[in-house]
């Protein structure tokens, strides 16, 4: 069957074996030359696509709660919107989330995804505090801090190549309301934006939109968002009567794939004008629901179609952060020149992390979707060379065409990888379009 | 035997069908014993439900083809559910059936005199008490025997013509009788099977239609809706011609 990923790119025809059940996972693992597990597919380019795809979205049972630790227990395909959909009502929220919910408790395992949180409380792993693994020859180990320590922690970031999580043990966080207090800042420049960062580091929650192409005195502008969560004392009086309960959103489904041009420099310049111009300027308050905060893109499903039917890819890279500004700069520049424009850009800060192969490390981060054309692959090999001079690197659940190099430099501990994932992983049949294509 | 108006059980509970029909009834607030061959699977179920919908879930072991264990099965049930909805079958090989009788056998026990076998002493507890609701999962193959599928289509059939006799005997007393005929599902039954996109509903299609029959009170419900009239033209070809078609 043809099948993708997010970016819609690169299609492919492969076998898609769909299971509800542990021992369907262990025949089918068995039964293949070589698989991958793959969750909602909201990884952007080739790491869940392989020859065999197990879809894991049928083994999605909620296992155990305890109300008193808001420790849950469930099976790799539960989904993040089911978590909250079921635990938010009960006082508990995700402690760490990606910017779709759309994404299973395996594939945050998998990819180790960060937050706009990632500088108060670390990525997915931090939260984690046991998995079950089920390996090539069938077996399932159990892994935490204490049992299988090193196959625990090469899991994280790991993306489906050390075996496919089966189950595993959440800490959620207690929260008062499904509300965020919440402030937008408009911010001039990048140098602005580098000193918004600084001052936004006390908050719990804290990412900024930048438009990519205005330049000059204004380059790198854009609105800082942060927010805590909401008390209930933050809320008004209807939503204190109910302050799980947000108000129902329509969503809509883009129906067809867009012509590409839709999307061109032009576009997102008037976009960018637009959305820049409407924010008010200083600083902001205001209480929004979870979903606005978290999740304003998830209101259209299958919006991915609107970069064609090409696709499109999301580069995201991090920098350390004593180079933020200069790098950055730098970046933006090199995009400008290309004059291909980049509708969605957010910058993160990140704080320290620690791990074998997973994305995060102590600095900037900055996620910029591309539609696909031939132009595009030269523009992202030069922006490789910009990140590679400030010692960053490249997140491989967005990536579809990063060199093995590109990679052997921005994950040094991929040796490591290589030997922990040989003990689960030892003839190499859990691999994917991407592992190959990285040597991995 | 107590009994109790929001209980539903679940013959054959680990189904995809029956997944996806249990999440349907429990969002209206019913609970649940699920009757399985394999209760540790069953109880992986039960216990999502019970998290997901704050509502209670038991499981008990029950073999469909093991017919000697069926009356003990219904005495020790706690109370008598308000509503039985069987969902067991095994759509089998063909081949192997035309060759072996115990394939064969096996697929005439779990779509036919197992469910029978299960299903008689419940419809007369039922019938006792006065109220409840059948909900027998047959199958579209039962409406036409073809080439490709008869012994699964007989049984299907045998189980059809059950229901409908049962809906007969038992609405006078209150209880009513729900045949649902699904066609093609994508579920582990099928799973390989070349199925028709457009034709293939999904088993959370499958128990949304279904739990909106039973509220309605349908007694025969075709789910997606049009396999009706796919069957009825099924059923019209005359002989001469249909035993010369390759189906
Ligand atoms: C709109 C949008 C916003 C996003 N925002 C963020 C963000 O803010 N932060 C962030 O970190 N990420 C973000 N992402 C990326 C996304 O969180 C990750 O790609 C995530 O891994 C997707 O989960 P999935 O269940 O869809 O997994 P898939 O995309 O299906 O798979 C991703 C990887 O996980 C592996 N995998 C999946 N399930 C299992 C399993 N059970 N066992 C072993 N391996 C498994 C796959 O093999 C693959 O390597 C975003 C994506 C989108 C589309
Ligand atoms: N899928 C379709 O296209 C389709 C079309 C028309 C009708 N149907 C009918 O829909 C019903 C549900 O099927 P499904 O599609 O959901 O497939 P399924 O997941 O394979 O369900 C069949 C269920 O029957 C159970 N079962 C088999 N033998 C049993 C026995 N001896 N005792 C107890 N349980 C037994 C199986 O148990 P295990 O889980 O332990 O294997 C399984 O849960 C079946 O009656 C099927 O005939 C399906």
């Amino acid at each position: 069957m043809k099948i993708s990923n997010w970016g819609n790119f690169p299609v492919v025809d492969v076998q898609v074996d769909s299971v509800s059940t542990i021992p369907e996972i262990q025949s089918s693992v068995l039964e293949s030359v070589e698989c991958i597990a793959r969750g909602l597919g909201r990884c952007y380019g080739d790491s869940a696509l392989a020859a065999k795809i197990i879809d894991m979205q049928g083994l999605n049972r909620i296992l155990s709660f305890d109300p008193q630790t808001g420790i849950v227990e469930c099976e790799a395909g539960v989904s993040l919107k089911d978590l909250i959909d079921v635990f938010l009502p009960k006082g508990w929220f995700l402690p760490v989330t990606p910017g779709t919910k759309f994404v299973t408790v395996g594939g945050a395992i998998a990819s180790d995804v960060h937050g706009k949180n990632h500088h108060k409380v670390g990525s997915f792993s931090s939260h984690t505090l046991s998995f079950t693994l089920l390996t090539e020859n069938g077996e399932i180990l159990f892994c935490s801090d204490n049992q299988n320590k090193e196959i625990f922690h090469a899991t994280f970031g790991g993306m489906g190549l050390t075996g496919i999580i089966l189950t595993a043990k959440v800490q959620l966080k207690p929260v008062e309301t499904a509300f965020i207090a919440q402030e937008t800042v408009k911010v001039k420049n990048l140098e602005h934006m580098i000193e918004v960062f600084e001052q936004s580091e006390p908050f719990t929650y804290s990412v900024a939109w930048t438009d990519i192409l205005s330049s000059g005195s204004s380059l790198g502008r854009g609105v800082m968002i942060r927010g805590e969560h909401a008390t209930l004392d933050q809320l008004n009086e209807k939503q204190k009567l109910t302050p799980f309960t947000i108000p129902k959103k329509p969503t809509v489904t883009l129906p067809f794939y867009l012509p590409q041009f839709v999307l061109n420099s032009l576009t997102v310049m008037a976009f960018n004008a637009l959305y820049f111009g409407k924010t008010p300027a200083g600083t902001n308050k205001s209480i929004v629901d979870y979903d606005s905060f978290f999740y304003p893109l998830d209101i259209v499903h299958q919006w991915n179609r609107g970069y064609g039917k090409r696709g499109f890819t999301q580069y995201q890279f991090v920098i350390p952060k004593e180079s933020g500004l200069n790098a950055l700069r730098e970046i933006y520049t090199a995009i400008q020149q290309s004059g291909q424009g980049s509708f969605l850009v957010v910058l993160k800060l990140f704080g320290e992390q620690e791990g074998i192969l997973n994305f995060p490390k102590r600095g900037y981060t900055l996620a910029l979707d591309f539609a696909i054309k031939p132009q595009l692959f030269p523009l992202l090999d030069a922006l490789d060379e910009i990140v590679k001079k400030y010692d960053g690197r490249l997140y491989l659940t967005k990536d579809v065409r990063m060199s093995k190099d590109m990679f052997d430099f921005g994950y040094p501990q991929r040796e490591l990888f290589e030997t922990i994932k040989k003990t689960t992983n030892v003839t190499g049949r859990f691999s994917s379009l991407q592992a190959k294509r990285l040597g991995l | 035997m107590s009994t109790n108006n929001k209980l539903v059980l679940v013959i054959g509970s680990t189904s995809d069908i029956a997944r996806a029909t249990v999440k349907e009834f429990a969002q209206n607030g019913y609970s649940f014993i699920l009757a399985a061959r394999n209760p540790e699977q069953a109880e992986r179920d039960a216990k999502d439900i019970a998290i997901r919908f704050s509502v209670e879930c038991f499981v008990k072991e029950l073999d469909v083809a093991k017919l000697e264990t069926h009356t003990a099965f219904v005495d020790s049930l706690s109370a008598l559910p308000e509503i039985v909805i069987c969902v067991a079958g095994y759509l089998g090989n063909q081949e192997l059936a035309q060759a072996d009788t115990i394939e064969a056998e096996k697929i005439l026990v779990t779509n036919f005199n197992g469910c029978i076998s299960i299903l008689s002493p419940l419809a007369e507890r039922m019938k006792q008490r006065g109220s409840g609701c059948i909900i027998g999962i047959s199958s579209v193959a039962g409406d036409r025997g073809r080439a490709s599928n008869f012994y699964y289509g007989s049984a299907k059939a045998g189980f059809t013509a059950y229901l409908s006799g049962l809906r007969q005997y038992l609405g006078q007393f209150g209880v009513s009788v729900l045949t649902v005929k699904p066609g093609f599902v994508a579920t582990k039954m099928t799973k390989g099977l070349p199925l028709p996109k457009p034709l293939t509903a999904l088993p959370e299609e499958v128990a949304k239609d279904m739990f909106r029959a039973y509220t309605k009170g349908t007694s025969v419900l075709y789910t997606r809706w049009f396999w009706r009239y796919i069957m009825l033209i099924v059923k019209l070809v005359p002989e001469f011609i249909f035993k010369k078609v390759k189906m």
